[in-house]
């Protein structure tokens, strides 16, 4: 018998109503299993709130709370602040460590709860944000985000006759974050799970603001047979639409090299989101990826 | 009563059973199951626990989707239509 | 030991919190409510106040990050004013929603467009069904009473809901006068630690806030807010006696305060800083053997009806002043909430003040002629230009 490799207590509880081979789910599990019982968890509004809360039930085994979609950053700073004033003034939580962990979509995230984020994460709180990015608004019926990719089809972003699917590039959100000058910020994926709460792991160690982007393949949106959420996600890896890297304190590291890079066509042809997509087009987003990808030394 | 504030005092409590959604069925041949843990941490619904040094799939949850038998490495998990 | 200091409404805000030794403050600058932030930033860098004070980036994320501390457990300020107040609208509901006891200090000043800094009231009453307890303080003791007052009542068990202390913006804003600051001591025996059983994340007692009201439970969720907001008004009223016997001021019985209304036919209601005018009025009518009587709405929401209309049974006359417009209606909300229960008077509405436009007293003698002369219903305008 080898080793455990993963932890086996449970934070998120079966029985919740996400779809079957739901990315988002996994995406908490590996969190919460990386960041341990003494975790409160802020959550945006978005299909991960919904699917884990109808009153009287919830998924949760850690403290939860939900405010609104644009404002999960700015509730969990008041979390972490209070949590700070009340060990120090009042002797709470037997000043043990607490992880104070946001979730928000690439929607709450990169869209709406953009100015929050930057905000909470300027201002330099303890607290990790994980963005599961699952590049659409799923929760309302897949439309478009700033963190869609350029040519996918959502509901509003379809292909047309003159317009075939999204027009803009992904939005970088590590990146942006990054130039925020926090401590930690890493790109991450589902399918690999140790780089992944490797990562959640040092977020919370470390003092002061973390930010992960996640990747999150979704059945529902992406279109696509829900036994592949894992296996897409690291297609997105190997190909280098996704790189897997991490900033610690400004110091940039590829925490996943691909041997070699697959071709993008592996990615795409398993996805109905992208099957209007004509051999020029594929060759066209190629190129960016390759760009791309040798800017981050890949 | 709803409670003040609409708070939910039992944590994980959702006891909604999911295991009725499934259409497709894995079966784990705990034989074959080398303990790599793959299905037990990319399963969405934390259905794979392990038991007496073995996994075992909780199918009042496991809704069908499949990824544990497409994540298995040695084919220990297979699937078949869901009887119903 | 109380002391008297002589300073803005604002400050007697900051005073307030600082002696109610809230643990966490989150607010956005705005005009006229930024002398009340700056002097609690000055007090915590003093460290005269033992508090977290996040300086986020909007109003929308104080609120926000209000919540997030409240539902933490711990006591929690704000302040704002006017759009301020307009960005925080969505969040306000979840705030009582939650059942979180906030309490802000807003001080009323006008909507935009076009954008105007000066006082009128319509940023506060917006936002009367977001499920708030609202005070209006008429001068700036009365500002730093009710806001020790609104913590008492906001973590009442019986009520946990969120207070906000309007005070309007420049009037009393930036206006000073004497006011006597209580013994940080005493204060602090009369509100007490905040220890909520219900709202409160905890590791060791992992619950779950702020999920979705399926339609099975919300009518209930906020029918919960509804009979909360019937027991504040008895606690308002305790409250009020109880801080009396303490520290030896009242506001009326807390909710409404009535001033020569016995012997008057006709009596003006109006809200916050305008009563000081209309009781000088009064005062001057009286030598002249003339009775006006004024009904102060210190409570609005809960709005207290019933003390209402026994405080008004006598008045034949009823002038209801707004510094507010509901458009399309062509009346102020503080008349379409009172005028169906009080059909068997005469009353008549007057907007008044909007955008900071001035409100002399012969601007109140006229509202008193008027109102004796008009017919039922009638609103007017006051100090309105001739286009």
């Amino acid at each position: 018998m080898t080793e455990k490799q993963f932890p086996r207590e449970e934070y998120l509880a079966s029985g919740h109503r996400g779809c079957a081979g739901c990315g988002a789910a996994i995406i908490v599990r590996q969190a919460l299993k990386a960041a341990g019982k003494d975790t409160i968890v802020v959550n945006a509004t978005g299909c991960l709130e919904v699917m884990t809360t109808p009153y009287p039930e919830t998924a949760w085994r850690v403290p939860w709370i939900h405010v609104a979609f644009e404002n999960a950053a700015a509730a969990a700073s008041g979390v972490e602040r209070a949590i700070k004033v009340l060990q120090r003034k009042r002797k709470k939580y037997a000043n043990k460590k607490i992880n104070v962990i946001a979730f928000g979509g690439d929607g709450g995230t990169a869209d709406i709860g953009f100015q929050a984020l930057s905000g909470a994460m300027e201002r330099g709180h303890n607290m990790l944000y994980i963005m599961y990015d699952n590049e659409a608004y799923m929760n309302t019926g897949i439309q478009r985000s700033s963190s869609t990719p350029l040519l996918a089809s959502t509901t509003t972003s379809p292909v047309g006759t003159v317009i075939k699917g999204e027009d803009r590039p992904k939005k970088d959100m590590a990146m942006i974050i990054a130039a925020h000058g926090v401590p930690y910020v890493a790109t991450a994926c589902l399918s690999y799970p140790e780089d992944f709460m490797n990562k959640v792991k040092k977020a919370c160690e470390i003092e002061g603001p973390a930010f992960i982007h996640a990747l999150q393949p979704c059945t529902t949106g992406w279109k696509y047979d829900p036994k592949y959420t894992v296996k897409i996600g690291r297609l997105a890896v190997e190909t280098g639409v996704f790189p897997l890297y991490e900033i610690k304190n400004g110091e940039f590291k590829i925490t996943y090299r691909p041997l070699k890079r697959k071709p993008l066509n592996e990615y795409v042809k398993l996805q109905k989101r992208y099957r209007h997509l004509t051999d020029k087009d594929i060759e066209m987003l190629q190129k960016y990826i390759d760009e791309r990808c040798k800017l981050l030394g890949l | 009563m709803v409670t003040v504030g609409t708070i939910i005092y039992e944590p994980g409590n959702s006891t909604n059973k999911t295991g009725s959604w499934r259409v497709f069925k894995p079966i784990m041949d705990k034989d074959k199951c080398v303990m790599c843990e793959n299905c037990f941490i990319f399963c969405p619904e934390g259905c794979i626990k392990e038991k007496d040094g073995k996994f075992e799939i909780d199918y009042d949850y496991c809704k069908g989707c499949l990824i544990c038998v497409n994540e298995c490495p040695v084919k220990a998990i297979s699937s078949i239509r869901e009887e119903k | 030991m109380s002391k008297v200091k002589i300073i803005t409404g604002t400050s007697a805000a900051a005073e307030a919190a600082r002696l109610c030794d809230v643990d966490v403050i989150s607010a956005y600058p705005i005009t006229p409510q930024t002398t009340c932030v700056e002097k609690l930033a000055e007090f915590v860098a003093n460290g005269e106040l033992d508090a977290e004070f996040i300086k986020v980036e909007s109003e929308h994320s104080a609120i926000s990050a209000c919540i997030g501390a409240s539902a933490t457990g711990a006591r929690t300020f704000t302040a704002t004013s006017s759009q301020g107040l307009a960005l925080m609208h969505e969040v306000l509901f979840i705030a009582s929603g939650m059942r979180l006891p906030i309490v802000m200090m807003n001080a009323n000043r006008a909507l935009s467009a076009p954008i105007n800094i000066w006082n009128d009231q319509q940023d506060s009453i917006s936002q009367r069904d977001t499920g708030w307890i609202q005070i209006y303080a008429a001068d700036n003791q009365e500002t730093l009473d009710s806001i020790i007052q609104a913590f008492k009542i906001a973590e009442n068990e019986k009520v946990l809901l969120p207070v906000m202390v309007n005070l309007d913006g420049f009037i009393l804003t930036h206006t000073v006068e004497p006011v006597e600051l209580p013994d940080e001591e005493e204060v602090r025996d009369f509100v007490g630690i905040y220890e909520p059983k219900h709202a409160y994340l905890d590791p060791d007692r992992p619950i779950t806030q702020g999920p979705v009201g399926v339609p099975s439970c919300y009518m209930e969720s906020k029918y919960n807010v509804q009979n909360a907001m019937n027991n504040a008004e008895k606690v308002i009223m305790d409250v009020n006696e109880e801080f009396a016997k303490k520290f030896g001021r009242k506001y009326g019985n807390g909710l409404i305060e009535t001033y020569n209304i016995e012997n008057a036919e006709t009596v003006l209601v109006a809200m916050g800083s305008v009563c000081g005018t209309i009781k000088e009025v009064i005062d001057d009518l009286k030598q002249e053997g003339k009775e006006y009587g004024l009904l102060r709405i210190r409570t609005y929401r809960p709005l207290p009806i019933n003390h209402i209309r026994e405080a008004l049974k006598n008045a034949k006359n009823i002038a209801i002043l707004d510094k507010d417009i509901t458009f399309g209606m062509n009346k102020g909300a503080v008349y379409t909430d009172l005028a169906g229960f009080l059909k068997d008077k005469k009353t008549t509405n007057y907007i008044v003040g909007l955008g900071g436009r001035d409100i002399r007293q012969d601007d109140i003698k006229e509202i008193m002629k008027h109102a004796e002369k008009a017919e039922d219903g009638e609103t007017k305008w006051m100090g309105l230009k001739e286009q």
